[in-house]
């Protein structure tokens, strides 16, 4: 299950990382090190096993209904790459309307 | 009295006493930074107006007669992982730059409250992404004992504030050793509390299911101490125990270990451990069944698989964490030049920000959780987290604590193993499995190697027993003290001697 | 560009619609489904925000349980089963609307599944569509496209972002496909989508309001001939933005892909968004590359694992099916079917009960609200429970009619005055001096004079054509000035000419 510089690339893509052509490069063969040694986790993951997604098991944990303080909007903003109006600027978007 | 050499223990006794004030206290930490952190480079950034105003409240309340709790008025070095309301807070990221978040972590929060004095933000691994704080954007630490070698990591600039006595006390977060490994490369104690036992709001996330932050010290004491400060239930943190803090200060105070039960995992030695390292651990085991403990071998079969399903499931929720790192509402934005779309400032930003091993990971996470691969890799590894937790239900069974070297080697070189990602993982070895099943762990200085460099010996117990592991410490922290002549850490490096010729070629 | 269309007729004889309908309704809690701010419509941009709902570094979300309760009620109203063990999954995916580039939402455990819903259809068949499931999560931050010629997504320069709405508890509730809808499947899904709203707003669950984005349907239309099996190729329309544009929707597509299948092509599985102010649905986004949301349990949040106890206690709070109850309430008010969608067209069907509780009797009730109240509502342009009258008035107005004191002409101008404040029923009586007047001797002048002044009628009367009494009463009523009752004067008039 090698992976190719193609697929390391679509995977960068769906992570939104704009990789260059020698990261690529260098990070295929990296990769294809750690899936190796990695899979060997479905040898011992037999269907008869449970996965475990939280290492301590509980339940029904919730929060009461109740409104907490907000931020202050200057505070919101502050840390903005960009705003205007109150509301965080961004790029133009490409894609579907909302 | 050497205030940077002292016990934070002492301290706050000497501070509420009124023998000290902790703006001195405060004052004498910072200056020690001044003197040695251009060397170690534990520091990311140093708050000294913040401190010293932190440290004058402290006097204020004692002198107006008010209690202050048992570290009142002790310096800390929190590691730059944790926010702190207007304090910049990177995760050792270039991505986050500059950031000054708007709130306290929870742990910050406590700390505060309980009149700790927060020095500064320590350096780490890039989002805890590391095993030897190397992979910060702002430069690696050095080991105080050997400066041309890592201080481990991620929380390499907390373990090595504390050896170089920049600060008594440390936060560490652990999400697959990152409190312990590095305690073990510098001689100092760091624990793991039970997942849930210490609060992660405000952390910012590596692994959600793996992540813990915890205390860091030179002493078993000084550690529990601060444990009891940032332990407990927090709301904000719904994976977060509603149970009270184990009794870990009265158990660092006892520390007697007669009778305990002490579990030799057979799958952690052998192989890929250093001779010297094995050795120093059964000497270490010895030396608890002298004082009374009774040593049982325990086989763990399932933790060869720790280490893969660890690779497995911290890429996959870190890609999912590290994915609002997207240049829209903070952080680094690259490429706005007004031709650019969203996703593609997304993109160059993300590119830029992050560094090589965030990169590889955020890949190998993406990779894994994707369709068509999900079951064989993200699935399989929570399915060996199941056969890792059952070893460790089976292995409790037989002993009141499991152990182990912390780490198969001392400290390492420099730049020795940075592009060899297995190697660099294989550091974690025995310390993952403790993260996957979620129970608590710790690391204790146990010893030197030929070179001087210090061993850890790992303690494990299970869920919400981390008093255990304080009793074990204090312990052997007593039983060595007693052989050494005092704590092993008095052997550290004058850093403030003129800096040798390997130094100077590792800077 | 627009698309060509088959008529809709011609449509229907070559092909089957089916539809999946896909409604998200927000929760009216007081606070965010993971955070403590303010779940609130219509504040300043951002004010409602919060270091967990802007997803900043080390927040983490805390669900809300009010947000869960009012999912399974929904879940028990829809007939669902209500899961024993579930969670929240993160839906990973770059979007800058939500703030953490994942949505915090439920994957393969949703919190109800396999229910149903019976809708009533104009005519009054029952049809019943079948709900897949019902799940939770969170609401995203609203867009706004700056510059560029439209203000649209196409075209801007840059857009806005208020994170007021992320973080608002969410329902997503996904039927099954909808199959023998058949000409009726335009009709069929906006009702469906107004007996979700009807279902919120007796469940008290949500605001359920089109215009304001708390309740929302993407509509799913595929195709297939007649007597085949398989599926055909679907298209999500989305940006629906009322109940009369559903159904617009769910027609054009019909009609859109109808063309398509019929000129030999094939539809290309794809969002299509609803464009109100021409009724067409446009091209949106190609579905055929599968989006990868590489979805897993949310690690920040436990289990939700609802006693069966819980359960039946919830169960037990949930108020009579919207559906079932009119039915109830046709059959004790004994009205006819089309009596019945009179007073549910008029949205009356509240105050109807409230009046006949208040000892109106049904159809009086109904006449009143439904024709006289209904049409000043419309006037005004206000909801027929703004219009200023109670239930309690309406009846205490037919008790009038009903005593003599007053007849249905009179009860109009009672109605005036109680909406100009003039106060109850009976004291606009006595103020306007409304009253009829029962006084024989008064009404009995008033009749010779009728007579007198249209002999020929008092003629035909004697002769036996009792019917043109009807001019006489209207002469007499003129001169009372309508303050007379009909029937007293029509009894004196055939006295006289006896
Ligand atoms: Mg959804
Ligand atoms: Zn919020």
């Amino acid at each position: 299950m090698a992976l190719s510089p193609d697929e390391v690339a679509r995977l960068a893509q769906l992570a939104r990382i704009d990789l260059s052509a020698e990261e690529l490069a260098h990070l295929a063969p990296q990769l294809d090190v750690i899936l190796e040694s990695v899979a060997r986790v479905a040898d011992v993951a037999t269907a008869d096993v449970t996965p475990t997604s939280h290492p301590v098991p509980m339940t029904n944990v919730f929060r009461t209904d109740a409104v907490a303080e907000s931020l202050p909007p200057a505070e919101v903003l502050a840390m903005a790459p960009d705003h205007e109006d109150g509301r965080f600027r961004v790029p133009r978007i490409l894609g579907e309307e909302q | 009295m050497d205030i940077t050499r002292s016990t934070a223990a002492d301290l706050a006794a000497s501070i509420a006493a009124g023998e000290v004030s902790s703006v001195e206290v405060t004052r004498a930490h910072l200056d020690r930074i001044g003197a040695v952190d251009d060397k170690v480079h534990a520091f990311l950034s140093v708050d000294e107006d913040g401190a010293l105003a932190q440290a004058a409240a402290v006097d204020a309340r004692i002198a107006a007669g008010e209690q202050v709790g048992p570290l009142a008025g002790v310096p800390l070095a929190l590691k730059d992982v944790l926010t702190q309301r207007g304090v910049p807070t990177t995760a050792g990221s270039r991505i986050l730059e500059g950031w000054r978040p708007p709130y306290d972590a929870t742990v910050t929060r406590r700390l505060l409250e309980a009149g700790v004095v927060i020095l500064g933000k320590t350096n780490m691994d890039e989002f805890a992404m590391g095993s030897s704080t190397e992979n910060s954007a702002y430069g690696p630490t050095y080991n105080p004992w050997d400066l041309s070698r890592v201080p481990g990591g991620s929380g390499g600039g907390s373990a090595a504030a504390l050896a170089a006595f920049e600060a008594p006390l440390a936060i560490g977060t652990d999400t697959g050793g990152s409190i312990r490994q590095p305690a073990a490369f510098t001689g100092t104690v760091g624990v793991k509390p039970t997942y849930g036992g210490v609060s992660r709001y405000g952390q910012i996330a590596l692994a959600s299911s793996l992540d813990q932050p915890g205390p860091c010290a030179r002493t078993v004491l000084d550690t529990a101490l601060l444990h009891e400060v940032i332990g407990g239930h927090d709301p904000k943190d719904q994976t977060s125990l509603a149970a009270p803090v184990p009794a870990v200060v009265e158990a660092a105070r006892h520390g007697d270990v007669k009778g305990l039960r002490i579990g030799v995992v057979r799958e952690l030695g052998g192989e890929g451990y250093a001779p010297e390292a094995e050795a120093n651990f059964h000497a270490t085991v010895e030396r608890l069944a002298s004082l009374g403990a009774e040593v049982v071998e325990v086989s763990c079969p399932n933790f060869e698989y720790a280490l893969a399903a660890y690779y497995l499931i911290l890429p996959s929720e870190a890609s999912s964490n590290l994915a609002r790192f997207d240049a829209m509402r903070y952080g680094l934005r690259v490429g706005d030049d007004g031709t650019r779309s969203t996703e593609q400032v997304m993109a160059l930003s993300r590119e830029a920000g992050f560094g090589a091993e965030v990169k590889r990971r955020i890949i190998i996470g993406t990779y894994a959780l994707s369709a068509g691969y999900r079951d064989a890799y993200y699935g399989s590894a929570q399915k060996v987290r199941t056969l890792v937790q059952q070893d460790f239900t089976a292995a409790f069974a037989k002993a009141d604590v499991l152990v182990s070297p912390t780490t198969p080697t001392a400290a390492f070189g420099i730049g020795e193993r940075l592009d060899d990602p297995m190697a660099m993982y294989l550091n974690d070895l025995c310390t993952i499995p403790t993260n996957l099943a979620g129970n608590s762990a710790a690391s204790f200085p146990s010893g030197l190697t030929s070179d001087g460099l210090p061993l850890g010996f790992h303690v494990m117990a299970p869920h919400l027993a981390d008093d255990r592991l304080y009793l074990v410490g204090a312990a052997l922290e007593r039983s060595l003290q007693d052989s050494w002549g005092g704590p092993l850490l008095d052997r550290v490096a004058d850093l403030t001697a003129p800096a040798t010729t390997a130094t100077e070629v590792a800077r | 560009m627009s698309d060509p269309l088959l008529s809709y007729e011609d449509a229907l004889a070559a092909y089957e619609p089916v539809l999946g309908l896909e409604v998200h309704v927000e929760l009216n809690t007081e606070s965010k489904m993971f955070c403590g701010c303010s779940a609130e419509f219509g504040a300043a941009p951002n004010t409602h925000t919060c270091p967990v709902c802007l997803g900043l570094p080390g927040s983490m979300p805390a669900i809300n349980g009010k947000a869960v309760e009012s999912a399974i009620r929904m879940g028990l109203a829809l007939n669902c089963s209500i899961a024993e063990w579930c969670r929240m999954s993160r839906k990973n995916y770059f979007y800058p609307d939500m703030p953490k580039d994942y949505q915090t939402s439920q994957y393969d455990e949703p919190i109800a599944y396999d229910g149903y819903l019976d809708i009533e259809l104009s005519d009054g068949e029952v049809f019943r569509v079948e709900i897949e499931r019902a799940h939770m999560e969170e609401d995203a931050g609203k867009l706004t496209h700056m510059g560029g010629a439209t203000g649209r997504l196409h075209g801007a320069d840059y857009s806005l972002i208020d994170y007021n709405r992320a973080g608002v508890p969410l329902i997503e509730i996904v039927t099954k496909p909808i199959l023998g809808a058949g000409e009726r499947a335009p009709e069929i899904a906006r009702t469906y989508v107004e007996a979700i709203r009807d279902l919120m707003r007796a469940l008290g669950v949500s605001d359920v309001r089109m215009n304001e984005g708390s309740l929302r349907c993407d509509a799913n239309v595929s195709l297939k001939p007649w007597g085949r099996e398989r599926l055909g190729t679907r298209t999500e329309t989305k940006n629906i933005n009322s109940f009369r544009s559903i159904e617009s929707a769910v027609r054009y597509e019909i009609q859109r892909q109808a063309a398509v299948l019929s000129g030999g092509g094939t539809i290309q599985q794809c969002t299509r968004n609803w464009l109100e102010h021409i009724g067409e649905t446009s091209f949106g986004r190609s579905k055929e590359e599968a989006e990868d949301y590489r979805y897993f349990p949310e690690p920040d949040l436990v289990p939700i694992a609802p006693s069966r106890e819980w359960v039946e206690e919830l169960r037990a709070t949930l108020p009579e099916n919207p559906g079932l109850r009119r039915n109830r309430l046709q059959e004790v008010w004994s009205f006819s079917d089309a009596e019945m969608r009179d007073v549910v067209n008029a949205d009356a069907l509240d105050l109807v009960e409230a009046t006949v509780a208040a000892g109106c009797a049904a159809p009086a009730a109904r006449k009143w609200w439904t024709a006289e109240l209904s049409r000043r509502a419309n006037e005004a342009g206000i909801g027929l429970d703004e219009v200023g009258v109670t239930p309690v008035q309406v009846a205490a107005v037919q008790a009038l009619v009903e005593a003599g004191t007053i007849n249905d002409k009179l009860a109009r101008q009672v109605f005036d005055g109680v909406i100009a404040g003039e106060g109850e029923p009976a004291e606009v009586v006595t103020r306007r001096g409304l009253a009829v007047v029962s006084d024989d001797g008064a009404l009995g002048d008033a009749v010779q004079k009728a007579i007198a002044a249209n002999p020929d009628v008092a003629d035909k009367i004697r002769a036996g054509r009792v019917q043109a009494a009807g001019a006489l009463i209207g002469a007499v009523m003129k001169e009372m000035r309508g303050q007379a009752d009909a029937g007293r004067v029509r009894e004196i008039i055939l006295e006289q000419l006896s």
